[in-house]
């Protein structure tokens, strides 16, 4: 059977990890590669690397972190952040990633998929949706939320579906940073919508709310960040929880 | 160990040189027929779309140097299925080496899969001293089950997660990216 997904996200600046991380034990916090492996270690089923650095040389250090990444881990991992050409997701994967994330670049021109798929393939395409609730409905959000499109969620994620993205990853920027739980409703909406897998992100606090977002959100994967970093849960004890409450994992 | 990876530009084959680097062996790259003959132990890898990697095998010619070879091959994901009879994904004729079709994942189940599943029913030397345990796959066609399959997975139904003929080996599965297990299986593979 196939099992639901955890999926740990570390934030990237200039090739360094961002946003304390409370590992008392690693050598060096912010080392990427360090920190993967650890997370490898405890049971993360995949990782995904968010790049927020804005220089210059983005392009060449993310490139080195991607190949230093895949040297040394031994489980998938996926590179977001800033990526908008074939030539950028060509360097990220000839380094060693598996799966690239685009976000505002499809947004902008949503021919980018069809053209990433067309050489890639659907497997390592995901696209990663940012989306808030307004009086109009679910509208995708650029920006990291700060900035409104009129794209309905559900329709750009069937589109997005149409153009052959292997993935889709759900960022509800109502629910990031509440730790109050995930989106469920509208996840278990974009599940019977599309027949891509489907992450969760935003919103993780407690347990109970990757339960909730497995068995009421239809999520596939579950991602998090700072309940992570910062040992608020640990990866093997969430992993035992799931198991009890008959969800399908990785152990 | 002289290991040859086949590369025959389809898809990133980085991360399985690095996975065989970790077992401390030195994988080289290549798409010269006289090269990969010599080689003790072939990988030959794929990820991305049938019809559009046969045609570049057809164009480096090794669509006919694959058959013949005698040492032990390992295809992977897009590999295993591209050494069957044909696939359904661009409608394409494969290198014929293990005997089946494959076939795209019914929409009852989401495509592609994506993740972890578990490998059951194993019985090849590759396989040797491991039980039924968690590899990654990512794919959206299947090998069904038939007389060549080694192991087994289900999602949805039943299919073939690995294949053997002779000196042929295939794994819909990345060993590259399945933990500590895969790299078992790697290293088993060499032990052949």
């Amino acid at each position: 059977m196939l099992t639901k997904r955890i999926i740990p996200c570390l934030d990237i600046k200039d090739g360094r990890t961002v946003k304390g991380v409370n590992f008392v034990d690693l050598r060096d916090a912010g080392d990427p590669v360090e920190l993967a492996q650890r997370y490898a270690d405890e049971g993360a089923d995949e990782l995904v690397f968010l790049d927020i650095s804005a220089t210059e040389q983005k392009r060449k250090t993310l490139a080195e972190l991607v190949y230093n990444v895949a040297e040394k881990l031994n489980i998938p991992f996926t590179v977001g952040g800033g990526i908008s050409s074939v030539e950028d997701v060509d360097i990220l994967l000839k380094n060693g990633a598996d799966k690239v994330s685009i976000n505002s670049s499809a947004v902008k021109n949503p021919d980018l998929i069809n053209e990433l798929v067309a050489k890639f393939g659907s497997q390592c395409i995901v696209v990663a949706i940012d989306a808030r609730k307004t009086d109009d409905g679910w509208k995708v959000h650029l920006v990291g939320g700060k900035v409104p499109t009129e794209l309905d969620l559900f329709d750009w994620a069937k589109e997005v579906e149409q153009r052959g993205a292997g993935e889709i990853l759900f960022t509800s920027m109502d629910h990031d940073g509440t730790k109050n739980g995930f989106a469920d409703g509208e996840l278990a909406k974009l599940s019977s919508l599309v027949n891509i897998p489907v992450i969760a992100s935003g919103g993780a606090g407690a347990v109970s709310h990757f339960t909730n977002t497995f068995i009421k959100g239809k999520a596939d994967a579950a991602l998090a960040a700072s309940v992570f970093h910062f040992k608020e849960i640990a990866i093997p004890d969430l992993k035992q929880q799931l198991e009890k409450e008959g969800i399908p994992v990785r152990i | 160990m002289s290991l040859v990876i086949i590369d025959y530009g389809a898809g990133n084959i980085q991360s399985i040189k690095f996975a065989f680097q970790r077992l401390g062996v030195s994988a080289v790259l290549s798409n010269d027929p006289e090269v990969i003959r010599k080689a003790e132990k072939v990988i030959f890898p794929g990820v991305g779309e049938a019809s559009s990697a046969m045609r570049k095998l057809r164009e480096s010619g090794l669509d006919t140097v694959i058959p013949t070879l005698k040492q032990p091959v390992l295809g992977i994901c897009l590999g295993m299925q591209l050494m069957c009879n044909a696939s359904e994904e661009g409608n394409t004729k494969g290198l014929g080496i293990f005997d089946v079709d494959v076939i795209k994942f019914d929409s009852n189940v989401k495509v592609p899969q994506i993740g972890w599943n578990k490998i059951e029913n194993l019985q090849s030397p590759l396989f040797k001293n491991l039980e039924n345990d968690f590899i990654y796959l990512v794919h959206s066609f299947y090998a069904p089950k038939c007389e060549e399959t080694i192991a087994t997975c289900t999602y949805g139904l039943e299919y073939a997660a690995a294949l053997a003929k002779d000196n042929f080996y295939g794994v819909q599965f990345h060993p590259e990216k399945s933990g500590q297990y895969g790299a078992q299986i790697l290293n088993n593979f060499l032990s052949l």
